[in-house]
């Protein structure tokens, strides 16, 4: 029975990944919602909205080819695929070797690699608009992932994702500067790959200010549904994996059944705490002009970097 | 490490990062804020290192760099911007993500510079060598790049920042005497300056520095 | 059985010389030129390709020497696992492209001559194959030259178009330069091998057990780095590279860009790690530097390319940095004593060669099949050609995939290694290393990520959207052979992606012979699924559980979805109710590099022009036309050999003076050059 323990907790983990994600999707709009002063439409919203869209026809264009309809379940894939990787509820995952972080970001290049292709598919401008743009920051977004990624390795000499999460939690609570300055370099990351506010806004369907809807415009129906859950999915795994990376403790080392609900338990109030953070970015802050987001991104990656030197100067 | 050298290295982190953040600040009114906070985390420091070498006399230090780097100067400044109705914007010389990686490798350059007097002291304070020769440094480079008077005040003052932080960091602080001296001067020189500023104003009706360059004498004519 | 994978290897290259000579025989024949001929070059690479396989896997060293050459220098050759591995590359490659030409050579039967074509294109295949295996430094120029004097006459197969003339005209200047200062580094080793009274200190051998004064060392490793790295591309001397590659015919530039190029890889890793081989720290930190520079220029000016085959020439500018990178890195950890470190390195750059091989020469064929297909390389009038080529859209797909490094393709398994490599960089004893090198790796991810976005832009424009001239409107797919070829590659992409734990174990006696050490026994400690370069702890990816992962959650999504009930209904694209949509208004490739183009723009060149169009009545704020024109151009062009080519011209200039037109003082200055000699002889 006890053989059996780590294939049950990755299949928890890859059910919370696929269910809990619109929940935080939810979560975020509905925290959003409050600290504009409306009213929201409650959590579970987004489960209605993608219940909508799965039961609905799809309207295609005439000359969109098979890497358009192909593209929905391909996103849906990967990102699932790397939300059953990385240690949410537990360090010991059978998958979580299957990749290291670095692979992970390659996972995520996937997606975004056919949503672009998708997003000039059908020949709009629209389309050609976003894939450019999302392109462009994907790039300049890279090489502070990597230079977090270096820092953060730099700890347990692994780049290794439970591996990582085990050194961290494994030790006593310690201040250091370069796991600060990675976690501020990781969340203005992760407010670029994931679309969020000062650069791009997930919500607006307004022309010039669109990036990611930009590219996924012409989707409908199951199609839609599948590329807007994959989007929460990504949201989701995103911060947990920060959460993983910067604050591990909780998570559990073992792989005993039991601890799986406390841990779900703890990463739960820790991502809300998370996407209350994100909320109040997102309505402190306006959303960038598009040749301002190189300079966010060169920010992140001179945090990162920064991080990355003094871990050698400051801590060695 | 002690929790107490863990609490210097990360201010010490963050002085570094406020001295890059004065580097990419595009606005006057944030630049003084952001040097403000650097103030703030160099007192903090200073009082930290007080506390665990036992020195009082840092006590003074501290609370002198508090009450004039972080309350006096930036108000000062901040009445000139105001007063002078300057233009809120930075005007760099060299672009912005450039002057970021010139920063980089200046902290790369110290970093190697300070490593032999790393290994042969032994106070808390030495890893932050490096990082006081930076600050010292990106307060050189922020004065060569930005055409602004003001933004040369504040390089020159995070400059200053620097110095101090290095006299903290390697030798516990210069006696008491020249602290009060250098802090005078430094209050000086920004009274100093603001008369600069004015009479720059009033004889270019400007103050790009780059109308200066019409003081020296014209070749030929 | 001694000598017997060398000689498999001669059988090959025998064959193709033969050819040569068979050939003109058929020359009004050329239908049969083409569906012969070719078949018989893929055979013959066949052989080449198992004798190379077989060599590094045995890991022994064979050498031969062949009673022709020199008097005092017959013709060396030597068969081990760093030239076994090259062979492989450039076999494999010919191979597919062999079987490609078939197709693509008989487009041309009618427009002209395949003869010549049909010539030269064994005998660059057979001066590649001899480059690799011939083991002293008189039969490695003849065989250079061999390949490069080939390689132009292929360039220039198109010779009415003035731009391939000169394309070729500046391959040859740039690839005679490089052989001289080959020909110098083999002199400076000979010297100090034999001295410079006999000829044997020109064998390989000879010049491995030579003791060379570190300056010396370095004068040598300068002077070769510079002759081979002006055939790699390496900048800034790679700007003959995206001038030939396009000119040439398809197949050629595949094997140009995948296979040749690998040659001059192959020759700075037998000069530095074998026969130098012990090398210097600033060696590393100078290949690792311009390693990165290519990679950063190169994929930079591939994405502001609109020429579908330019596109693909600057980005194997990119793809010879990623190289060199792994290169310099292991001539680093080298320099440090740290051979297991090194063994990752290498590893790292010789699997991107091979992979590089695969996906650009596919790539190359792709475009080939497009060129084929529509007559124009300019992507600004494709678009929509995956309607009509069915075959070639996926299979360029897998390719641009591939070159992205997008998991589980081949592409990313080397940069993932390469990444790996940089990550041990901490445990070098250096400081300034220790902080600078890190910067290098998160240059190599922003050039990993440009590159799927120039891809991105490549597939996109080309294949995807409306058709945008009326080129792509009679597009055909591609011939059966062409295809064959092409999806003999793509699976090899896919393969060496899946299994690289496979590849790493028969790479094993290649880094061994290199750095003393290999990965083959950490890489696949935990079973061939999982990928450890060094340890299970350290990192691992399993490509075949990521290809398994997302293909069974996409099948059963599909299956999940498919038995719905909901219609699918073909709409127009839905125009905002404007009406008057046109393919021309679709992002173009100049559109989709803007952003790029902003913001590393000072990089390069750039002349941009807006002009309104004729005056037609409108006012002047609603123009119905705007002309827009952006020429990029290398900065290399004006900073580099504009100033070498004044003062070729100056210096020439001065040299006419000699010139008078009077053939009695022609005789004169032969006679005093005579007089002269025979008093320095004296």
């Amino acid at each position: 029975m006890r053989e059996a323990f780590p294939l049950l907790i990755e299949a928890c983990q890859i059910a919370l990944v696929l269910f809990a994600a619109p929940l935080l999707a939810g979560w975020v709009r509905a925290l959003k919602c409050w600290t504009q002063g409306r009213t929201s439409p409650g959590v579970l919203q987004p489960y209605r909205n993608l219940i909508k869209l799965f039961s609905k026809d799809i309207v295609l264009a005439h000359n969109a080819s098979w890497v358009f309809r192909f593209t929905p379940y391909l996103l849906f894939g990967s990102v699932l695929m790397a939300g059953a990787i990385i240690p949410i509820i537990s360090v010991d995952l059978p998958l979580s070797a299957t990749a290291d972080i670095i692979a992970l970001v390659a996972l995520f290049a996937i997606g975004r690699f056919f949503i672009a292709l998708a997003g000039m598919d059908v020949g709009t401008a629209f389309g050609g608009m976003g894939s450019s743009r999302e392109m462009m920051i994907a790039s300049l977004a890279e090489p502070a992932v990597l230079m977090t990624t270096f820092t953060v390795s730099l700890f347990g000499h692994t780049t290794s994702l439970s591996e990582m999460v085990r050194f961290i939690g494994q030790q006593n609570f310690f201040l250091s500067p370069s796991m600060v300055f990675a976690a501020i370099a990781f969340v203005l990351t992760l407010l670029a790959e994931t679309g969020r506010v000062p650069v791009d806004n997930p919500v607006t369907h307004l022309e010039l200010t669109m990036i990611h809807e930009g590219m996924i415009l012409e989707y409908s129906g199951r199609y839609l549904a599948l590329v807007e859950w994959a989007g929460m999915m990504k949201l989701f795994i995103f911060t947990s994996l920060g959460v993983a990376l910067f604050v591990p403790w909780g998570i559990p080392q073992g792989d005993d059944l039991m601890d799986i609900p406390l841990a779900v338990l703890i990463m739960a109030g820790k991502l809300a705490l998370v996407a209350a953070g994100i909320v109040l970015a997102e309505t402190g802050l306006a959303k960038m002009r598009i040749f301002r987001v190189p300079e966010f991104l060169g920010t992140a990656f001179l945090i990162a970097t920064l991080g990355m030197l003094s871990h050698f100067i400051l801590e060695m | 490490m002690t929790f107490t050298a863990q609490i210097i290295n990360v201010l010490a982190a963050c002085i570094l990062l406020t001295s890059f953040g004065l580097l990419v600040q595009r606005r006057i009114y944030g630049l003084l804020r952001i040097f403000a906070w650097q103030g703030l985390f160099l007192s903090a420091s200073t009082a930290l290192v007080a506390y665990t070498a036992g020195m009082n006399h840092l006590y003074i230090s501290a609370a002198l760099t508090l009450t004039l780097k972080v309350v006096v100067l930036p108000y000062i400044l901040y009445v000139l911007v105001n007063r002078l109705n300057i233009y809120r914007d930075v005007e760099p010389l060299v672009n912005i993500p450039a002057t970021m990686l010139i920063g980089i490798v200046l902290v790369i350059f110290s970093y190697h510079l300070t490593a032999p007097i790393r290994e042969l002291s032994t106070l808390v304070t030495r890893t932050t060598l490096a990082v006081a020769l930076s600050t010292v440094l990106l307060g050189f480079l922020m004065m060569i790049t930005r055409k602004k008077a003001v933004t040369q005040i504040i390089g020159f003052l995070a400059l200053e920042n620097g110095l101090f932080f290095a006299a903290t960091s390697a030798t516990y602080g210069m006696p008491l005497v020249i602290e009060l001296g250098v802090a005078l001067d430094i209050l000086i020189a920004a009274f100093i300056f603001g008369i600069f500023i004015f009479q720059i104003r009033t004889t270019f009706d400007s103050l790009d520095l780059k109308e200066m360059e019409k003081l020296k004498e014209h070749e030929g004519a | 059985m001694e000598g017997s994978l060398s000689s498999l290897v001669l059988t090959a290259i025998f064959i193709l010389i033969a050819s040569v000579a068979i050939v003109p025989l058929f020359h009004r024949r050329q239908h049969l030129i083409v569906s012969i001929i070719f078949p018989v070059f893929s055979a013959a690479s066949l052989f080449s390709l198992f004798a190379g396989i077989l060599a590094v896997a045995g890991g022994e060293a064979e050498t031969l020497i062949l009673p022709v050459g020199l008097p005092d220098l017959p013709f060396h050759l030597r068969l081990d696992p760093l030239s076994g591995f090259f062979i492989t590359v450039v076999s494999l490659l010919a191979f597919c492209v062999s079987i490609y030409s078939r197709g693509y050579i008989a487009g041309f039967i009618g427009k002209r001559s395949v003869t010549h074509l049909a010539i030269f294109y064994p005998l660059f295949l057979a001066g590649m194959l001899l480059v690799l295996v011939s083991d002293d430094a008189y039969f490695f120029l003849i065989s250079w030259e061999l390949m490069a004097a080939a390689s132009y006459f292929l360039v220039l197969y198109e010779d009415g178009v003035v731009e391939n003339r000169r394309a070729a005209y500046i391959y040859l200047v740039v690839a005679h330069i490089g052989a001289v200062a080959i020909l110098l580094a083999f002199g400076v080793m000979a010297g100090f091998a034999a001295g410079f009274d006999t000829f044997h200190g020109y064998t390989f051998d000879a010049m491995r057990g030579a003791s060379l004064p570190p300056a010396w060392a370095s004068t040598a490793f300068v002077l070769a780095f510079l002759g081979f790295g002006a055939k790699a591309g390496i900048v800034p001397l790679h700007v003959w590279l995206p001038e030939a590659h396009p000119a040439a015919p398809s197949n050629v530039s595949a094997l140009m860009s995948g296979a040749m190029l690998k040659t001059a890889i192959y020759g700075i890793v037998r000069f530095t790690f074998d026969i130098l081989h012990t090398p210097q720290l600033w060696w590393g930190e100078l290949v690792l530097a311009v390693g990165l520079a290519s990679a950063i220029l190169g994929v930079l000016a591939a994405l502001l390319e609109n020429d579908l085959k330019r596109l693909l020439a600057y980005s194997s500018v990119e793809n010879i940095g990623i190289i060199l990178v792994g290169l310099g890195l292991g001539m680093i950890f080298l320099s440090f004593h740290q051979p297991l470190m090194a063994a990752l390195a290498i590893t790292a750059a010789l699997y991107h060669t091979l992979n590089h091989a695969m996906f650009k020469g596919l790539l190359f064929m792709g475009a080939g099949a497009v060129l084929h297909a529509t007559g124009v390389r300019n992507m600004e009038k494709m678009g929509g050609l995956i309607h009509k080529m069915k075959w070639t859209a996926p299979l360029f797909l897998v390719g641009c995939l591939s070159i992205s490094a997008l998991p589980p393709f081949n592409g990313f398994v080397s940069e993932w290694l390469t990444f790996q490599a940089f990550l041990m960089s901490p445990s070098l004893p250096s400081q300034h290393l220790n902080l600078v090198i890190p910067l290098g790796a998160a240059l190599l991810a922003l050039v990993a990520a440009l590159s799927a976005s120039c891809f991105v832009k490549a597939f996109g424009v080309t294949f995807l959207g409306h058709c945008r001239s009326e080129a792509c409107a009679t597009a055909h797919d591609a011939t059966p052979s062409m295809r064959a070829g092409m999806m003999i590659a793509a699976t090899a992409c896919l393969l060496l992606g899946v299994f690289p734990t496979v590849v790493i174990a028969w790479m094993g006696n290649l880094s061994s012979q290199l750095a003393g050490e290999t990965i083959a026994r950490s890489a696949g400690e935990v079973g061939w699924l999982w990928l450890t370069p060094v340890s299970a702890q350290r990192a691992s990816y399993a490509a075949p559980m990521v290809l398994l992962g997302i293909a069974s959650v996409l099948l059963v999504v599909f299956l999940t979805l498919r038995s719905k009930k909901s219609a699918i209904h073909r709409v127009p694209l839905w125009d905002c109710g404007f009406e008057k949509i046109t393919s021309t208004m679709q992002y173009t490739s100049t559109a989709f590099s803007m952003p790029p183009r902003l913001i590393f723009g000072y990089l390069f060149h750039i002349k941009e022009r807006v002009r309104p169009g004729l005056p037609d009545g409108r006012p002047a704020e609603f123009p119905a036309k705007v002309n827009y024109s952006v020429r990029v151009r290398d900065r290399a062009w004006g900073w580099f050999y504009r100033p070498v080519a004044d003062l070729a011209f100056r210096l020439a200039k001065h040299t006419a003076r000699l010139q008078h037109g009077r053939i009695h003082i022609y005789l004169a200055y032969s006679f005093f050059t005579i007089l002269f000699l025979l008093l320095v002889a004296l």
